[in-house]
């Protein structure tokens, strides 16, 4: 373990970063007195309810609304016609290839539905109850097209068309080549001369982000300007979008995101809902409010995942591994949102893993179906590539007679090695993959765990035991701004942050990364205690609100701390330049001469002598005293570009238990021994580890979203999509090492996305360890006890849950493909 | 219109409701009682729960005219004068929220909880709560929140924690290591 990285003018054994503090954020969660966009009335305030599709792919042919516009406490219905001429399409900001294909997005439907749930009417009533009452009584008359679930079939020659004015249901193919790029052999010689080849076909299913507040959003409008507060991880980058699709100038809109109730990259969106809350407040120039329902969330909020992933990988005898092949088709449902096309494209660069692979090959085609879009969902693209490649090193290790971990051992990176550059081009930043491991193998328990899996079967015991591994590296701390433009993204990846020093001495943050549940409010204030000397209760940190906080971009991708917290230290840095000018003066003492510690500014060598950087605000406010030729303020703005990506790794162990008679699995024990850099509040990383664990275990065992052969999400409540509740989790033993991140100067390396992307191969592979004896080679996700039962009674990999091929599942994985040749 | 007389965190309420809004609705829209939310619409999530004469419910499955002549208590109303309920300082103390939509039902979810059993096992507490679903914290913070309310409100010997082995309890791991 390396020590936590001195930051300058913070030594002490007093030190806030490390510290378990509790969080600022709770005192007003934990009472009820929050602020989340529902809570918003506005006088004059109508109601907005949404007339949805029923069908996946149909042309409408008549839409009658006289019914509905007369309904008590209705004041207007708006059709897709109605509004067809300003709605504009709704962005998507990464176009991955300079040939992708965007069918553009309406916010509502004109002429066609191209999955159900779309917006095809607007209901604005006096009250909410009025305007859902009267969506019963809009008629609208579809005359159905053919329905396209199944993306192995879209992509067939002769397919029917999502969109048929585009020539097919490919938006884009993507490569990365390591050998083209210069960071690698050439693939398939490597494949050619390997002694050993496993190629299976993973299906990474349709997940649905599933935050616990619904959206919502409100406008109201006053005079030329608007501001929306809505349910939203980016008011900033919607901001700027809802201003380019609306035409309304950024400069007359407000956007506030006020507590938001969790996002997971779900609402790392620009809604249809929100483009369509302000263009009727600006038609009816009153305030508006939309509110979705859990059903409505489920089936028309971006879904995640989904996708099918061909694997191939080559090594000879020895396990020394040779190469790496790719081939994904992406399923980006019926259109292209906010980064839809970028999230495989994202991943394309994690399929290697913490492994050095000689030659590396990635393609993916994005394909278009009659189902709702897909974008980011915590870990984006990175969780299907960590899947496949931990799933694969496992399949490899059986077909090689090896043991699994020594695989991963003899291919890993070594801790010497770092920083090293990968096949895909990245270079990872620091860690200790071997370190992380042993803790993990020790917090299980794992000699034991073997011994009694011996045992069980020796004694062919109902119930079977599995180990699962996963020795995961993700990138994150989005991102080098230059790096995002030469991944064709349509934004930067900087962030930005300001501290105010009011005259008292307190101290106003002002954060452009828009929290969500992570505690930015407390890990902040951490930040500016340690650089400033201020106690932490001095700190009020401000954000998502772009007129207060005007310039950002927001929280995803791991990238809160990393790049926002970078700021805020940098901000804090530029304060103590400026107050050391003015204590300098005060003092009369040269500026080289003075040196600044716990918030005080002395004289070297002379003690007792000393300002404080509080009393410095309240003199710099008086201004009667200060240096020639400088501003009167000490308060500092700055903006935080990183040169990489952060690399945060870790082992996960998952020990299951599997019941051969019913096809229940079991978590016995899950321990996992995280690296995500510098550690500020080790509650809140311990936090985001739990959470990531729940969302990614819910991945491997629970939670898959359903379309029926007509298009139908059977999967549209919390019925039937199964969000795991306390009593479907195990508990969690979780560890970390540190190693400080060299490219910030936290040394964070980012932790909000880790524990999703590392444990549903873990989990997944346990299960396999579990029934490999019996001749199951794969189970497809979610392992539901029929799946499970049916894989060791019946062979295969459990089957498919929907009907027909709506799913693109037919396949089973053991019987894929090798991707070589163009075979698909 | 319905009328009914509801007694809500110590006030008294008499208001016309439409038979068919839900007491979850009557809450918020009418009362503006914001504090308790609503996540699901198949009375799966358990973020609308309060007390309905000091049993927890969802507010979404009962009917404002159920709760005529009733006692709610919502999370707004659970903290005595200037004092948070052991239950709320805990769920501070042991992180056992994050963006906290889950918060108030499961504060009050886990009050009820703690009335059929004060000293409940892990095992007790999340089988206990699993009509509450929160996306946040996988649960294990929740877990602990419940068991240190819990001893704290048994008054016992560990209901005294000091704060170093609360760090201990809640993030075991980091001991020594900053
Ligand atoms: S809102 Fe009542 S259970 Fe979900
Ligand atoms: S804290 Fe976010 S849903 Fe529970």
């Amino acid at each position: 373990m390396t020590a936590v990285e001195e930051r300058t003018g913070t030594p002490g054994p007093d030190k806030e970063i490390g510290k378990a503090r509790r969080r600022k954020e709770d005192a007003r969660l934990i009472t009820g007195r929050t602020t989340w966009t529902d809570n918003m009335v506005l006088p004059g305030m109508l109601h907005l309810a949404v007339v949805r599709s029923p069908v996946a792919h149909a042309r409408i042919t008549n839409v009658d609304v006289t019914a509905a516009r007369e309904a008590p406490g209705v004041v207007a219905v708006f059709t897709g016609r109605d509004l067809a001429d300003e709605q504009g399409s709704l962005p998507c900001a990464w176009p991955v290839t300079p040939d992708m294909v965007n069918p553009g997005h309406p916010s509502i439907a004109v002429d066609q539905v191209n999955h159900v749930g779309e917006a095809v009417a607007v209901i604005v009533a006096r009250s909410k109850a009025a305007a859902q009452d009267a969506v019963e009584l809009a008629d609208i008359d579809y005359e159905p097209l053919p329905v396209v679930l199944d993306m192995e079939q879209a992509v067939a020659e002769g397919a029917d068309l999502v969109h048929d004015h585009l020539e097919s249901n490919t938006s884009y193919h993507f490569v990365f080549d390591a050998g083209e790029t210069g960071t690698g052999g050439d693939t398939e010689q490597a494949f050619s001369g390997a002694d050993v080849v496993v190629s299976r076909r993973f299906v990474q299913q349709r997940l649905i982000p599933a935050f616990m507040e619904p959206r919502s959003a409100v406008v109201q409008p006053q005079g030329d300007n608007y501001t929306l507060w809505s349910s939203t991880q980016i008011p900033h980058i919607l901001r700027v979008m809802a201003a380019m699709v609306t035409g309304i100038p950024e400069h007359k809109l407000r956007v506030i995101a006020p507590d938001v109730g969790g996002g997971f990259g779900g609402k790392l969106q620009v809604n249809p809902e929100e483009i369509l809350c302000l263009l009727i407040a600006r038609r009816l120039g009153k305030p508006v409010k939309w509110t979705e329902t859990r059903s409505e969330s489920l089936m028309t909020a971006h879904h995640g995942r989904d996708q099918i992933q061909y694997v191939d990988v080559a090594a000879d005898r020895e396990g020394n591994i040779l190469g790496l092949r790719v081939r994904l088709l992406a399923d980006m449902g019926a259109y292209l949102r906010l980064i839809t096309p970028g999230v495989p494209a994202l991943g394309a660069f994690m399929y290697p893993g913490i492994y050095k692979f000689p030659a590396y090959r990635f393609e993916c085609d994005g394909v278009f179906t009659n189902k709702v879009p897909t974008d980011a969902y915590r870990g984006a693209g990175r969780p299907e590539a960590t899947f496949a490649i931990e799933r694969i090193m496992d399949e490899l290790a059986v077909e090689l007679g090896m043991d699994p971990l020594e695989l991963r051992r003899k291919n890993w990176i070594d801790a010497a090695e770092f920083p090293f550059t990968t096949v895909a081009g990245l270079a990872y930043d620091s860690g200790d993959y071997e370190t992380a491991t042993q803790q993990a193998l020790e917090l299980l328990g794992y000699d034991e765990l073997r011994e009694e899996q011996r045992r069980r079967r020796e004694s062919n015991d109902p119930v079977q035991l599995g180990i699962g591994i996963s020795t995961f590296t993700e990138m994150c701390g989005l991102a080098p701004s230059r790096v995002l433009g030469s991944l064709a993204f349509g934004a930067g990846g900087w962030e930005s942050a300001s501290i105010r020093m009011l005259p008292t001495g307190k101290v106003e943050v002002v954060t452009g990364s828009t929290p969500h549940g992570q505690g930015h409010e407390t890990a902040w204030s951490q930040l500016v205690a340690d650089s400033l000397g201020v106690p932490f209760e001095d700190v009020e940190v401000l954000h998502g609100d772009t007129a207060i906080s005007s310039r950002g971009l927001d929280t995803y991708g791991s990238r809160s701390l990393v790049v926002g917290g970078s700021a805020v230290v940098k901000a804090a840095d530029k304060v103590i330049a400026k107050a050391r000018r003015i204590a300098a003066h005060l003092l009369e003492a040269s500026e080289d001469d003075l040196e600044f510690s716990g918030g005080k500014f002395s004289v070297r060598g002379t003690p007792g002598t000393g300002l404080g950087i509080q009393e410095i605000a309240l003199a710099i406010f008086a201004a009667h005293d200060y240096p020639e030729g400088i501003e009167p303020s000490i308060d500092a703005e700055a903006t935080f570009d990183p040169e990489n990506f952060s690399f945060p790794h870790g082992t996960h162990l998952c020990a299951m238990e599997v019941d051969t008679e019913t096809g229940f699995v079991k978590i016995r024990k899950y321990a996992s021994v995280d690296d995500v850099g510098t550690i500020v509040n080790p509650l809140i990383v311990e936090g985001q580890v739990h959470g990531g664990l729940a969302q990614g275990i819910a991945q491997a065992l629970y939670e898959e979203a359903i379309y029926d052969d007509d298009g139908n999400l059977t999967t549209g409540t919390f019925v039937d999509y199964l969000v795991p509740a306390a009593s479907d989790l195990p508990h969690f033993d979780t560890g970390n090492t540190v190693h400080a991140a060299p490219g910030n100067p936290i040394g964070a390396k980012g932790v909000g996305e880790a524990g999703c992307i590392a444990s549903t191969p873990a989990v997944v592979n346990a299960a396999l360890d579990a029934v490999r004896h019996l001749g199951v080679q794969d189970i497809r996700m979610p392992l539901t006890p029929e799946r499970v039962w049916r894989a060791i009674h019946q062979g295969g990999d459990g089957g498919d849950r929907a009907p027909a091929r709506s799913n693109a599942q037919a396949v089973d994985s053991s019987d894929a493909p090798s991707t070589s040749g163009g075979a698909l | 219109m319905t009328p009914i007389t509801v007694r809500v965190d110590g006030a008294t309420y008499a208001d016309d409701v439409e038979p068919r809004t839900l007491l979850v609705h009557y809450l918020r829209e009418q009362l503006g009682k914001v504090g308790t939310v609503v996540g699901c619409d198949t009375s799966n999530c358990g973020a609308c729960t309060v007390h309905l004469d000091g049993e927890a419910v969802k507010s979404c499955t009962v009917l404002a005219v159920q709760a005529d002549g009733c006692e709610v208590t919502t999370i707004e109303g659970v903290a005595s004068g200037g004092d948070l309920h052991p239950v709320q300082k805990a769920f501070n103390e042991m992180h056992g929220l994050q963006c906290g939509y889950c918060t108030p039902g499961m504060i009050m979810a886990s009050i009820d909880l703690l009335e059929d059993n004060p000293d409940p096992s892990d095992d007790e507490v999340r089988e206990g709560i699993e009509g509450n679903l929160c996306r946040c914290t996988g649960y294990q913070n929740i877990v602990r929140a419940v068991r240190h309310a819990a001893a704290e409100m048994r008054g016992g010997a560990d209901g005294h924690v000091v704060p170093a082995q609360v760090d201990t309890a809640a993030a075991p791991h980091v001991v020594g290591q900053a």
